[in-house]
This record gives structure tokens, C-alpha cells and sequence, in this order.
């Protein structure tokens, strides 16, 4: 837990990193604490095999997936402000800020989540969700429960139904437009407590 | 002179006679006495619900001060960061579509894009808190322990908070350190006089239960040196003998007090100084296992001496703590396998510390033993809660890693502590995988159905 009793001095950057993340001053110490507590061997940073250790992403059918978001700019390691960037894609979006539009858009703005939604289908980062990437996608989530056939046929029915230009791959307006009457917010947002 | 300060000594040295006298008369009645017979007056929990009190008017001051100044506050003690709904995989994605579209869900299961969004969610949510039962925090107080080292909310302070502060510091430093350091001193003192005097009997029976009589004492005594107030849950499923009992470790301080509630057969190297006197004293008196420095690289023998021990019906069980170096109490990390090889039965025990009077983490880089020992005995307390889970078995077709880590799970389960996989290059337990499978599963029978559905059709 730490014993000094300035905490928030710890964190590198504490201010900037609020303002771009929307991150309250105590949410951040929290996550701070949780990076603390992951960061095993104390080295200020984390690596795939520290998320590998968590149980719960574990038994995720795409957790994997997870990981590589965070250390998708080619690194092995990523520090608490990389770390915090991320997660706060998962916020609820803040319906204020954008009114007053001064502000740069969060990483929790429903376009944000979107496109990291987007990413975590999308491997090879080309802007195009292909045929082959949407049934690597659907094997993680699905294991060996479901036969090649059965893949194939809802892969099919997926892009068939998205697929607007008919060029057999899904691009982030076609994913977007597929998607525009959910409410993403509730739906890729995790509920912080006080 | 000498006439002027004669009577004036004399005042004094009979004051002090007194004063020692008395507190040597309450230290005995009050402390002493309880600790031989096992029984309790409940000094230590009233202390502990005056502290409570006295925590949450000051957290009150400290909120009132942040709300004036339009502050969120950092609450260090509330384990969850995020609300986790206890909904099933079926009823979120099912959800998730609903909001998507205006077809009629319950024909429609067929794969959506977004189906993707309750995966990343839960996966997200067990980076940013895992799988940690609430325990702790439904009774919890998020408040301020009164001591310097644990507090993150400095600026807001009042005068009334400082004072009671000072006050705080002055007992616990003035009274409570004295105390604790004598009671201390006499609980290992006892310990390794007594256990030299039954260490020269003969051994039998009468041996055995003046040796348990006499550890339980003086462990006990170090329970009340520390103001320890443990909470045993489960003690039916207490270690018996010939078995392995295994628990989480965090400080040296959970021998002293699984101890004090049971008899234990330690193990560990024999230190020089005042530690290997204490080693050498009590294994007079009992047989427990101390290995020289240059026997504890060679596992077989470790191994060979475990399991010798263990067969033996009449002696103790053996207390072993798995993960091999003291950790933060907020995770469990990898069991070192080598107890687990021996083929005895495994007592788990889930040992968890209650933050909020004092943290007892040893973090052996940062604080020598003595210094530990000192920040330990000037906290208010040290509270803490012991389950004894029941007895676990390898079964048939486990190894000993995939055991270790079962019996890990549910320690860590149970003491409310996050469960880390593995340390180091470890590889990944299979157990996990078939958590995996389960979610794969559930997922597949929502779209294209169970095998029995996929053969009638």
C-alpha cells in the first residue's frame, strides 16, 4: 500500500494524465495502486507475462487479444500512463465534456471505443476487418466447440450482413454504421464506484 | 544538601516501588495469567471498537475538510475499483443485442459484432480488479488509521484531528511500546527457558503435553505483545498430525499466530543470534525441523526429512509456508511445489490482515526485522482473521504443480486475495484452462446449440 503520505506525487505526469484521461485524482491513485500490485518485481512498468498472470484474463477467450492492445505500439513493456490511456477507453462516457467542446475527445467518447473495439478484431492494424480475422475471432471465443463449417457459415452471415461496399472485408464506417443504434457506452463501459 | 534531598528520594524510590509494583500486578493479572489458560477478557476487542469509533470521526473531519475544498478523496483501504454485476455470459450478450437492434432476439442468436464488446468488458474488468471477495470491504470503514504512514489525505486536517493525532502518537509510542517490548522480551524469555526445563525430561507423554502446554504460553504472551486480535474461522478443520498444514505468508508474524492456536513442527534454517537460540531451545522440547544452511540447497534430503516427519503418527504437524517469501497480502503467489511432492494431507489456511490498525506486510528490502518488529509493536493493533479450509488430498492423475496451485486457489479464494498464476517462467496451470473452455462453451451453445441439439436437427 505504500507509507508515504504523499502518494499522488508518485505519479509521473498526475495532472496531464487526468485531463486526457477524465481519470478522477482518486481513480487514478486506485489504478495506480493496481498497477503497483501487478508490477510484481517493482520495475515501474509491465510486461505480457504480468497480465498472463491474472486469472481472470486467463480464462477470457480473448484475452490475448486484450493484452496485445496494450502493447500494440510495438514495445514489450508498458508504463502507468500507457497503462491508464488504455483503460480509460472504459469509462462512461462523459456526456458533459462534449458540450463543451473545447476539451480533446476522451479516449471513453463513444468513436474511442468504437475503434478500440474495432482493433481487437482488426490484427494487423490495415483499417479492414478481413474474412480470415473475423474467424481467427470467432475460434478465440468459440474454442474447438463449433466445427470449420460452422465457423465459415457465421463468418458468411457476419460480413454479409455488415459488408456495405462489398469489398468482403469490414472498415470502421461499416462496423460503425453496423453498430449505431447500441448503446456502446453502458456496453463497453465499466462501472467505477466512488 | 544531602539532608534536603534525603526525604525527597526517599518520596521517589517509593513511588517507583509502587508503580513498578502495580504494573507488574496488572501486566500478570491481566495479561500473563490469560495468556497460560487460553482465555480472554475481551480487553483487546473493546480496545478495538473504541478504535473503529475513534477512525470514523476522524475520517468524518477528513471528509468534511475535502468537501469543503471540492475534493474526491482517496480512499486507500476499499479493495474494488469497479462494480462487477453477477450476470451470466447468455443474459449480457443477449443484452448487448437487444440494445442493437430492433430484431425480435429470441429467434435471432446468431453472431453479432458486438458480442465482442462482453468479452473485452470482463477482460478489462479482471486487469483492473480480479476476482476479490468483498469481505473486507462490506464491514470496512474507509477511514484514516490515525497514523502518519498510511495516510493519503494530508491536506485536510484540522487542528482537532492534529491533536488527536499527537495524542495517538503519544500512547502508542509513551505506553503501548513499553508494554509491548516487556510483554515481548518475557514471551520469548519464557519460551526458551521453559522449553530448555521440559526439554530435560524424558521423552513420553508427559513430555509432549508439558511441550504444548509451554509453546501455546508463550506464544500466546507474543500475541498480547503484539495486541494481535485474531479471529479463528473453521477450527474444526484445524491441522492434525502427520499433515501439512499451508498458508499464505506475510510477515513472520503468522507463525506467532497460527501458533498460538495450535501446535505446529516448524521448519526452517538455523539462524545464529538470538533467533538460532530460540530454534535450539524449542527443539528440545519438541521435534521440529531445522535444516543447517548447506542442507537447504540439497531438496532430497529436505524432502526425506519432511516426509520421515510426516509418517510419524505422533508427531506435530508440520506448518510450511509454500510461497517462500513474505507477500503484500493482497495476492498469493506461486506455491513452491516441494510440499506438495510428499504425498501427505495438505490443511490449507487462508491467514488475511485487516489494513485498517496497521499494515503488517514485511517488505524485507525496505525494513530490517528489528525496525519491522518496532513499527509493529507502535501500530494500534494488529487484527487479522485465520480460516482453516478442510483438508485437500493430491487426486489421482495430478501432479504436484497442478496441486499446489488447486490448494493455492482456494486459499486465495477464501482470504479474499487475488490469485496470481505463476511466478516467474513458470508455465500456465492447467486448471485455468478448462475455465477457458467453460466460457468457449457457453458462448458456442447460444449460437449453434449443444451437440444433442446439432444431432436431432
Amino acid at each position: 500500500m505504500g507509507s508515504s503520505s504523499s502518494s499522488r506525487n508518485k505519479i509521473p505526469n498526475a495532472q496531464e494524465l487526468m485531463r486526457q484521461t477524465g481519470f478522477s485524482s482518486a481513480h487514478l491513485l486506485r489504478l495506480h495502486d493496481r498497477f503497483e500490485s501487478l508490477d510484481r518485481d517493482n520495475r515501474g512498468y509491465l510486461s505480457p507475462d504480468d497480465f498472463e498472470a491474472l486469472g481472470g484474463l486467463a480464462m477470457n477467450p480473448i484475452g490475448g487479444r486484450i493484452i496485445e492492445a496494450f502493447f500494440s505500439s510495438g514495445q514489450d513493456t508498458v508504463d502507468f500512463s500507457s497503462f491508464v490511456r488504455i483503460l480509460a477507453h472504459f469509462r462512461p462516457t462523459d456526456r458533459n465534456r462534449n458540450k463543451e467542446g473545447t476539451q480533446q475527445e476522451l479516449p471513453s467518447s463513444r468513436t474511442r471505443k468504437l475503434k478500440f473495439a474495432f482493433q481487437l478484431y482488426d490484427l494487423d492494424r490495415d483499417g479492414k476487418i478481413s474474412r480470415e480475422e473475423l474467424l481467427q475471432v470467432l475460434r478465440a471465443m468459440l474454442g474447438l466447440q463449433v466445427t470449420e463449417e460452422q465457423l465459415q457459415s457465421i463468418a458468411e452471415r457476419a460480413i454479409q450482413e455488415a459488408d456495405l461496399d462489398k469489398d468482403d472485408a469490414i472498415s470502421f464506417d461499416e462496423f460503425k454504421k453496423s453498430l449505431e443504434k447500441m448503446d456502446i457506452d453502458t456496453k463497453m463501459s465499466v462501472s467505477f464506484l466512488k | 544538601m544531602e539532608l534536603f534531598f534525603n526525604p525527597f528520594d526517599n518520596l521517589v524510590c517509593i513511588l517507583l516501588g509502587i508503580s513498578f509494583t502495580v504494573w507488574f500486578t496488572l501486566l500478570l493479572v491481566f495479561i500473563i495469567v490469560p495468556a497460560i489458560f487460553g482465555v480472554s477478557f475481551g480487553i483487546r476487542r473493546l480496545y478495538m471498537k473504541t478504535l473503529l469509533k475513534v477512525f470514523e470521526w476522524a475520517t468524518l473531519r477528513i471528509e468534511r475538510g475535502a468537501k469543503e475544498k471540492n475534493h474526491l478523496l482517496y480512499k486507500p483501504y476499499s479493495n474494488a475499483i469497479i462494480a462487477k454485476e453477477p450476470t451470466s455470459l447468455e443474459e449480457e450478450i443477449k443484452e448487448i443485442r437487444r440494445s442493437g437492434s430492433n430484431k425480435d432476439l429470441d429467434s435471432a442468436t446468431e453472431f453479432e459484432l458486438s458480442d465482442i464488446f462482453y468479452f473485452a468488458r470482463r477482460g478489462v474488468e479482471s486487469i483492473m480488479d480480479d476476482e476479490v471477495t468483498k469481505r473486507f470491504t462490506a464491514e470496512e470503514l474507509k477511514s484514516w488509521n490515525l497514523l502518519t504512514r498510511s495516510n493519503y489525505n494530508f491536506h485536510y486536517i484540522s487542528l482537532r484531528l492534529t491533536v488527536l493525532w499527537g495524542l495517538g502518537l503519544l500512547i502508542r509510542y509513551g505506553f503501548l511500546l513499553p508494554l509491548r517490548v516487556t510483554l515481548a522480551f518475557t514471551g520469548v524469555g519464557l519460551l526458551v527457558f521453559l522449553t530448555s526445563v521440559v526439554g530435560l525430561l524424558p521423552n513420553g507423554r508427559m513430555k509432549n503435553f508439558l511441550s504444548e502446554k509451554v509453546h501455546l504460553m508463550c506464544y500466546r504472551i507474543c500475541v498480547r505483545a503484539l495486541t494481535a486480535i485474531i479471529t479463528y474461522h473453521d477450527s474444526e478443520n484445524k491441522p492434525k498430525n502427520g499433515g501439512i498444514c499451508v498458508a499464505n505468508h506475510t510477515s513472520p508474524i503468522d507463525v506467532i499466530i497460527l501458533a498460538s492456536d495450535g501446535c505446529y513442527a516448524m521448519v526452517g534454517q538455523i539462524h545464529g543470534g538470538l533467533m538460532g537460540v530460540i530454534q535450539r531451545s524449542m527443539v528440545k522440547a519438541c521435534p521440529h525441523i531445522w535444516f543447517e544452511r548447506s542442507e537447504v540447497k540439497d531438496r532430497h534430503l529436505v524432502a526425506k526429512r519432511l516426509s520421515d516427519h510426516v509418517e510419524d503418527k505422533s508427531k506435530l504437524p508440520i506448518l510450511i509456508f509454500p510461497e517462500g517469501t513474505c507477500i503484500n497480502n493482497t495476492s498469493v503467489m506461486m506455491f513452491k511445489k516441494g510440499s506438495f511432492e510428499i504425498g501427505a494431507t495438505v490443511y490449507p489456511v487462508a491467514i488475511k490482515y485487516d489494513p485498517r490498525f496497521g499494515d503488517a506486510f514485511w517488505n524485507s528490502s525496505k525494513f530490517g526485522m528489528v525496525n519491522y518488529l518496532l513499527r509493529m509493536m507502535s501500530s494500534w493493533a494488529i487484527v487479522c482473521s485465520v480460516w482453516y479450509l478442510p483438508p485437500m488430498s493430491r487426486e489421482e492423475g495430478e501432479d504436484a504443480v497442478q496441486f499446489a496451485n488447486r490448494v493455492k486457489a482456494a486459499i486465495a479464494r477464501q482470504g479474499g486475495l487475488v490469485d496470481l498464476l505463476w511466478d516467474g517462467g513458470l508455465k500456465r496451470a492447467k486448471v485455468k484452462d478448462t475455465f477457458k473452455e467453460e466460457q468457449q462453451k457457453l458462448y458456442s451453445k447460444m449460437l449453434v446449440g449443444t451437440q444433442e441439439d446439432r444431432s436431432r436437427s
